[in-house]
C-alpha cells in the first residue's frame, strides 16, 4: 500500500464494509463453532488433506503467475485487430461455473477428448488428465486469465512518459520499468490464486483421480453433510483462515512499493520485443483457454432445444441477483479501497479463504431463528457473492486508488476538496477501467454461484446454475449442457457489458 | 428493466405466503424429487385432490444434505415429513430424536424384510455399474478389479451412491474389502463429488461405466428410446438403496402427516415413482411396472446392512477405502 502524505479519502464507509466482511467470514464461522458439540479432533487424514491442499495451491499459483508474465507482456506490447475482444475473451474461463469448465477441459484433455484423439491418430500413447497434474492444469486454466489481466493492468499503468524516457536514454526497460512493476503486482496476484486454489473442492476431486486429492474443503463438506460434525468443520475452516493469514503476510513482505513520480493517464505503443515470439505466446494462450470454451458451446447447442421453459425464469433470477451483487460489490470495494491500509488489505483477501459451505451454514444458523431461509435465498446469495468477489475487485481497484492518491492528494488538499468531491471528481473517473472490470467479475461470479444458493433455495428461487445441476440430476445431460451454454453466454455478456462500460475511450 | 427488477424483488421478499384456511403439509426432500422431472409435481397434485390441504415441498440437495438440513433446523423445523433418506442415513436420523413412529402397516414389495417403526420405504433400487451394451461386461466386483475396464465412481464422503458402493464392497467382502479396493484402484478413472458428475463423465465417454442403479437403463429406454445402456449383473449380489420417509415428531399437523405416509405406499403415489424417480416402487401396484422395466437385470442376491450396522461400519470402511485408493 502506498504511503499517504495527505489524508483526503473518506474512511467511514470503509469501516462499515470491514464490519460486513468480518461478519460474513469470521462471524459465520463463529456461528458454526457456537452450535458445535466438540468431539474428536483432527485425524491424520485431515492433515494429509491440509498438506495436499497447500501443495497443489502453491504449484497452481506459481505456474499461473509464471505463465501469465509472458502472455501479459505480449498483450501489452502488441496492437492487432481483435486484440480488445481477445483480452475480454481470455477472461472467460475464470467466469465459468466449475463443473462447466471441468467438462470443457475434459472434452479437450480427457480420455475421449480432442488431444487423445489426435495422439491416437498419430499412433502415440494416451495421456491421462487425472491426477495431481490434472488438478494443476485445471487451476491454471481457471486462474491464468485472472493473473494475466492483473499483470496487464500493471503494465498499462506504467506511464507513457517513462517508456519514452527509457527509449530516449536507451535504458533497459525490463530492469528499470517492468521488474519493479512485477514486484508490485505479482505477490498479491500469487496470493489471490493461492487462496482460490486453497478452497478448491470439485475441481480437485473430479480431476484428482481419488482420495489422494482430498482438499480441506472436501473434508469440511464431509463434516457438515455426512457427519454433521460442526466442530470439525469449524476447526478445518479455521485452518484455512490460518493459511490465508500466513500467505498474506508472506505476500506483503515481498511486495515492493512504487517510488517513481506521476505521469499523465496514457499508455504507449511499444517498440521492443520480438513480434513473432509475442505472436506465438498469444496464440498458445488463446488456444489453451479458448478451445475448452468452444467445446462447451459445441456440446451445448443441441441441448438448447431441450431446455424446459422455466429455465428462462431461472436465468432472469440469476441475472437480477448478479446485477445486485455487482452493485454491492462495487460499493464495498470503493469503500475499502478509499480507506486503504493493511487491515483493509487483510480483510480484502479474507473472503477467499472462507469456505462457502461454512459461510452458508453459519448464515443459515444466524438467519433461521428469525426468518425462513428460503425467503431470503436470493438476497443472501447476492450479498455473499458480493463479498466473495470483493478480493478480486479490490485487487483490481486498490492499486489504482493508491496511485491516484499518491499522485493527486496534494493537489486535492491544496484545492480543499471535500472527501465526497474528491471521490466523485478525481477518483471515480480514473477508476472507470478497474471498476468496470470489477463489476463484471462480481456479476459473472455471482451468476455461476452454486454454493450458498444450494443450501438456502426453495423451489421458487431456482437460479440458473441450480437448474442446470437439477437437470443433470434428472439424467437430462443434454439439456444441462444447453443450460451450461446459456449460463456461459449470460455470464460473459454481463462481464463484457460492465468491462466495456469501464473502457469507453480507454486504451486497454 | 426496472419494473421487472422491482416486482421480482418484491416477489422474493413475500414468496410463499401460505393461505391461512387450508392446512399446509411441508415435506423436506431432496432436490431431484421436487424438480419438474421428478415425482414431486405429480405427487403434489394427487395428494391435494384427497387431503383438502396445501402440500409444499422444500428441496435440499441430496439425501445427506437433507439430514444435515434437518439437524441444522433442529426441533423448531417447519418440516412435517422428511422424505428421501436411505438406510445408510436412517440410524443417524433416528439418533437425532426428531422422528416419530409412522404407524403404517403396508404390504411392501421389497426383496428383504422391512421392520422399522420410524421410517417407511417409498421406493428402492439396486446399485450397479451402468455401461454400454455390447462392450465387455465384468460379472463380479472381483472380475472388474482384475480387468482393464475403466469406471468412474462417487466419493463416499460426499455422495449417497458413493457411500452405497462402499457398503456394497464391505457387505460382499467383509475383511477382504480393503484388498478389493486396492485391486480396483487402477480401474477407477476418477472419483466425483456426486452422481451427476460421474454419470455425465460416463455418457461423455470418459469411462466404460459409472456407478448408478440397475434401473438407469430404463430411463434411456423409456425416455430416450435408447437401448444402448446396460447394468452389469454381479455374482456377489447387489447392494440395495431403500429410500424412506419419516414423520417429524414436532409437526403441527400430525394427522395430515399420517395421512400422507399412508398415501405414500398407495397406488396413486407408487405408480408415479418408476418413470420419474427411476426406481422400483415400494409396493406392488395394480398396473404393475411400466413397459421396459422387464428388460432390466434382476440381481440373484440382494445385499443390505441394517441402518445401525451401516453406521457402525462406516468409519473403518472409509479408512480402508481411502488407504487403498491413496497408494
Amino acid at each position: 500500500m502506498a504511503q499517504r502524505a495527505v489524508a483526503i479519502n473518506p474512511t467511514k464507509p470503509g469501516g462499515i464494509a470491514v464490519g460486513l466482511v468480518l461478519a460474513l467470514t469470521l462471524g459465520t464461522l463463529g456461528a458454526v463453532a457456537w452450535r458445535a458439540d466438540w468431539g474428536r479432533g483432527l485425524g491424520p487424514a485431515d492433515w494429509a488433506a491440509v498438506r495436499f491442499t497447500v501443495t497443489q495451491a502453491l504449484v497452481s499459483a506459481g505456474l499461473s503467475c509464471l505463465l501469465a508474465i509472458p502472455v501479459a507482456r505480449a498483450l501489452a506490447r502488441r496492437r492487432f485487430w481483435g486484440r480488445s475482444v481477445l483480452v475480454t475473451l481470455l477472461g472467460a474461463p475464470f467466469l465459468l461455473p466449475v463443473i462447466v469448465a471441468v467438462l470443457g477441459l475434459l472434452a479437450v484433455f480427457g480420455r475421449n477428448g480432442i488431444l487423445n484423439d489426435a495422439l491416437g491418430a498419430l499412433g502415440l500413447p494416451d495421456v491421462s488428465i487425472y491426477g495431481f497434474h490434472g488438478v494443476v492444469l485445471a487451476h491454471v486454466f481457471f486462474n491464468l486469465p485472472l493473473v494475466t489481466r492483473l499483470i496487464l493492468q500493471g503494465w498499462l499503468s506504467i506511464p507513457a512518459e517513462r517508456f519514452r524516457l527509457a527509449a530516449s536514454l536507451d535504458a533497459p526497460v525490463g530492469r528499470l520499468l517492468e521488474r519493479p512493476m512485477l514486484r508490485a503486482v505479482l505477490p498479491p496476484a500469487f496470493l489471490i490464486v493461492f487462496l482460490i486454489c486453497l478452497t478448491s473442492f470439485a475441481v480437485a476431486l473430479t480431476l484428482g483421480g481419488g482420495p489422494r486429492a482430498t482438499t480441506v474443503e472436501l473434508a469440511i463438506y464431509q463434516a457438515l453433510r455426512f457427519d454433521f460434525d460442526l466442530g470439525r468443520a469449524a476447526m478445518l475452516a479455521l485452518i484455512q483462515f490460518g493459511l490465508c493469514l500466513i500467505a498474506a503476510a508472506l505476500a506483503w513482505r515481498m511486495t515492493a512499493v512504487d517510488g517513481f513520480g506521476a505521469g499523465l493517464d496514457r499508455s504507449v505503443d511499444r517498440w521492443d520485443g520480438s513480434r513473432w515470439a509475442d505472436g506465438v505466446i498469444i496464440a498458445l494462450a488463446a488456444a489453451f483457454l479458448l478451445v475448452p470454451l468452444v467445446m462447451v458451446i459445441v456440446r451445448g447447442v443441441p441441448g438448447l432445444f431441450e431446455l424446459p421453459s422455466d429455465i428462462w425464469r431461472a436465468a432472469l433470477r440469476s441475472v437480477i441477483v448478479a446485477i445486485i451483487s455487482a452493485a454491492l460489490c462495487i460499493g464495498l470495494t470503493l469503500a475499502l479501497a478509499l480507506r486503504g491500509g493493511r487491515t483493509v488489505g487483510l480483510v480484502g483477501v479474507l473472503p477467499l479463504a472462507a469456505s462457502s459451505l461454512v459461510v452458508g451454514t453459519g448464515l443459515f444458523l444466524l438467519v433461521y431463528p428469525f426468518a425462513n431461509p428460503a425467503k431470503l435465498a436470493l438476497v443472501v446469495t447476492a450479498l455473499v457473492n458480493a463479498v466473495l468477489a470483493l478480493p478480486f475487485a479490490l485487487r483490481s481497484v486498490a492499486p489504482t486508488v493508491d496511485k491516484i492518491t499518491s499522485d493527486y492528494a496534494r493537489l486535492g488538499a491544496i484545492l480543499d476538496m471535500s472527501p465526497w468531491v474528491w471521490t466523485i471528481r478525481v477518483i471515480v473517473p480514473r477508476l472507470r477501467r478497474p471498476l468496470g472490470f470489477a463489476a463484471g467479475l462480481a456479476a459473472a461470479l455471482s451468476m455461476g454461484d452454486l454454493g450458498v444458493i444450494a443450501l438456502f433455495a426453495g423451489d421458487a428461487q431456482e437460479t440458473l446454475p441450480l437448474a442446470m445441476y437439477r437437470l443433470m440430476g434428472a439424467y437430462r445431460m443434454d439439456a444441462a449442457a444447453g443450460a451450461a451454454l446459456v449460463l456461459l453466454v449470460l455470464s460473459f455478456a454481463l462481464f463484457w457489458i460492465c468491462d466495456q462500460g469501464g473502457r469507453i475511450d480507454a486504451d486497454l | 428493466m426496472k419494473p421487472i427488477i422491482l416486482t421480482t424483488v418484491a416477489g422474493l421478499c413475500m414468496a410463499t405466503v401460505a393461505t391461512a384456511e387450508t392446512p399446509v403439509l411441508t415435506i423436506l426432500t431432496y432436490d431431484s424429487f421436487t424438480s419438474d422431472w421428478g415425482p414431486g409435481p405429480a405427487v403434489e397434485a394427487a395428494f391435494e385432490e384427497t387431503c383438502a390441504c396445501d402440500l409444499q415441498f422444500v428441496g435440499a440437495g441430496d439425501g445427506a444434505a437433507l439430514l444435515a438440513r434437518l439437524q441444522l433446523e433442529g426441533p423448531r423445523t417447519d418440516a412435517d415429513v422428511v422424505l428421501g433418506l436411505d438406510t445408510n442415513l436412517t440410524a443417524a436420523a433416528r439418533a437425532t430424536g426428531l422422528f416419530a413412529p409412522h404407524g403404517v402397516t403396508a404390504d411392501l414389495a421389497l426383496p428383504i424384510a422391512w421392520d422399522d417403526a420410524e421410517f417407511l420405504p417409498f421406493d428402492w433400487g439396486y446399485f450397479a455399474f451402468v455401461g454400454n451394451a455390447g462392450a465387455d461386461a465384468p460379472t463380479s466386483l472381483r472380475t472388474l478389479a482384475d480387468s482393464d475396464i475403466k469406471v468412474v465412481i462417487q466419493d463416499p464422503r460426499s455422495s449417497t451412491p458413493g457411500l452405497g458402493l462402499l457398503m456394497w464392497v464391505k457387505a460382499a467382502y467383509g475383511d477382504d474389502a480393503g484388498q478389493i479396493w486396492a485391486d480396483l484402484a487402477d480401474n477407477i478413472v476418477t472419483v466425483t463429488p456426486g452422481w451427476s458428475e460421474a454419470y455425465g463423465l460416463f455418457l461423455d465417454g470418459e469411462a466404460d461405466a459409472a456407478l448408478s442403479y440397475t434401473t438407469s437403463p430404463a430411463y434411456h429406454l423409456i425416455a430416450e428410446e435408447d437401448e444402448s445402456k446396460v447394468a452389469w449383473a454381479f455374482d456377489e449380489g447387489h447392494y440395495m438403496q431403500v429410500e424412506v420417509a419419516g414423520k417429524v415428531a414436532s409437526t403441527d399437523v400430525p394427522e395430515l402427516a399420517d395421512q400422507f405416509l399412508a398415501f405414500m405406499v398407495g397406488d396413486a403415489f407408487q405408480t408415479i415413482i418408476p418413470t420419474t424417480n427411476w426406481m422400483y416402487p415400494a409396493t406392488t401396484t395394480a398396473d404393475g411396472l411400466p413397459d421396459g422395466f422387464d428388460t432390466l437385470i434382476t440381481p440373484a442376491k440382494a445385499l443390505l446392512m441394517s441402518p445401525e450396522d451401516a453406521l457402525a461400519a462406516r468409519p473403518a470402511a472409509l479408512d480402508e477405502w481411502r488407504n487403498a485408493l491413496s497408494q
